[in-house]
């Protein structure tokens, strides 16, 4: 199971949001049901919060899968919780397919269609990136 | 939680050697997994899938001839198990494998807690300052970052109005910009992203911790004793529940004991001190 021979295509992840309702059940069902629909390969994870949490070596997985379409909810959610697993994604060939605010038909073209807009937000990629701990000046040292 | 986990990877095999389902079966049985909480691989050569790991794995397939065997060995660390693809059975199959090959049970915990934009963060430490239930600490760098995820208190968002920068998300809450969306300016601004923490558990207590006073902590111990100390508290979190409406009443009235908060919020201003501390001074949590 590898991207070799598909061309560059994005591997597609969709993320089932089970413990939350979060996302519309419509929206949910028509993607999942247009994936399934095209025969073509796909991750589906139930609930990347969860996956998250528990830092599921799942993450780490579909974050090397190259480049990446991800039904899920905002970029900036999805962006920090694969981080947050120590699963940083790659700003460049990531695009998040948004299923709280789009309606099933453009989510589910969004999805399959093999071009792709990156748009996970720009700036620190890891945890490592952050700001560190502003050292207050101590009395002690002259 | 634990450092990392390696659940069930359970993948839906139509390739040679089995006969392929339809688009329908196939819905029904990835549908079906997924509401038992375990993820789902359909394999294929149009398009690239995660590689495999460690992780156990089960593979679901209307296999040509027999049922291919387990492989793997628990000693390799790498386990499968095979079974048929019946979008009737597939959870129940999923969740034997799950069990032989002892992976972490899913669903356990309704997944509730802060994520950090480490994009936002400035690691000013007011929410490990803040949350009384030991959900944030700091890393060896002396970095913010959730470490208990577990003990954050389910539907509470209040940390993230805390936050001076918007920084903290709680993905599965039901506005933005605390569920993701992007923070605009405007947000910052907003009165209802901010509350006081005094007011959130009882402006008594923290005005006490602030004074430090022998006063203080008189008059904190006779209020106690009394209907006074009691309906003063009420008022702070009726005060709050009206400041910030969408934090669960369950959550103000299960906060602990004025002793308790405290004790805590002591320990948790000395945590975040240490932490912005100079190096030499400073112990990682
Ligand atoms: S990442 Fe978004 S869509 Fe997925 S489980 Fe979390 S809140 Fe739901
Ligand atoms: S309160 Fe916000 S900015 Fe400050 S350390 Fe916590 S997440 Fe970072």
């Amino acid at each position: 199971m590898s991207a070799n021979g598909t061309g560059g295509a994005p591997a597609i992840v969709y993320c089932h949001c089970k413990y939350a309702q979060v996302l519309p059940v419509a929206t949910k069902e028509a993607v999942l049901r247009a994936l399934c629909d095209s025969g073509l390969p796909f991750e589906a994870v139930p609930d990347l919060c969860e996956a998250s949490a528990r830092r599921d070596d799942a993450l780490k997985r579909l974050a090397s899968a190259g480049p990446l379409k991800i039904a899920a909810c905002y970029p900036r959610a999805v962006k920090w919780l694969f981080a947050a697993a120590g699963a940083p994604l790659d700003a460049a060939t990531t695009e998040v397919v948004n299923l709280r605010t789009l309606s099933p038909e453009p989510a589910a073209g969004a999805l399959l269609s093999t071009a792709l807009e990156a748009n996970l937000p720009a700036g620190k990629v890891t945890v490592a990136d952050a700001p560190k701990a502003v050292v207050a000046p101590n009395p002690n040292e002259s | 939680m634990a450092l990392s986990e390696r659940t069930l990877r359970v993948v839906v095999y139509e390739g040679p050697g089995a006969i392929p389902v339809g688009a329908a079966e196939r819905y029904a049985a990835v549908s079906a997994l997924l509401e038992r909480g375990f993820g789902v691989t359909r394999a294929g050569s149009e398009r690239p899938v995660a590689p495999a790991d460690a992780s156990p794995m089960l593979v679901l397939g209307r296999w040509d001839g027999a049922t291919p065997e387990p492989t793997g060995d628990p000693a390799d660390g790498v386990l499968t198990r095979w079974a048929t693809l019946d979008p009737a059975t597939a959870g129940d199959a999923a969740e034997r494998a799950r069990a032989e090959m002892g992976a972490p049970v899913p669903g356990a915990w309704k997944p509730w807690f802060p994520v950090i934009d480490y994009d936002r963060c400035t690691n000013c430490m007011q929410c490990l300052s803040f949350c009384l239930f030991g959900v944030y600490g700091v890393d060896a760098e002396r970095r913010i970052q959730v470490q208990n995820n577990d003990q954050c208190k389910t539907q509470c968002p209040a940390c993230s109005r805390v936050c001076p920068e918007a920084a903290i998300m709680f993905p599965k809450y039901k506005s933005g910009p605390i569920n993701g969306d992007a923070v605009s300016e405007s947000d910052l601004g907003r009165e209802k992203m901010k509350i006081d923490i005094s007011a959130l558990l009882g402006g008594d207590v923290y005005a006490m911790l602030r004074t430090r006073s022998e006063r203080a902590q008189s008059r904190f111990s006779k209020e106690r004793d009394s209907d006074k100390a009691l309906a003063e508290r009420q008022k702070c979190l009726a005060k709050l529940a009206a400041l910030a409406g969408d934090i669960p009443p369950e959550v103000l009235m299960s906060l602990p004991s004025p002793e308790e908060i405290a004790r805590k919020a002591t320990e948790a201003a000395a945590r975040a001190k240490a932490a912005l501390a100079p190096e030499t001074t400073a112990t990682a949590n």
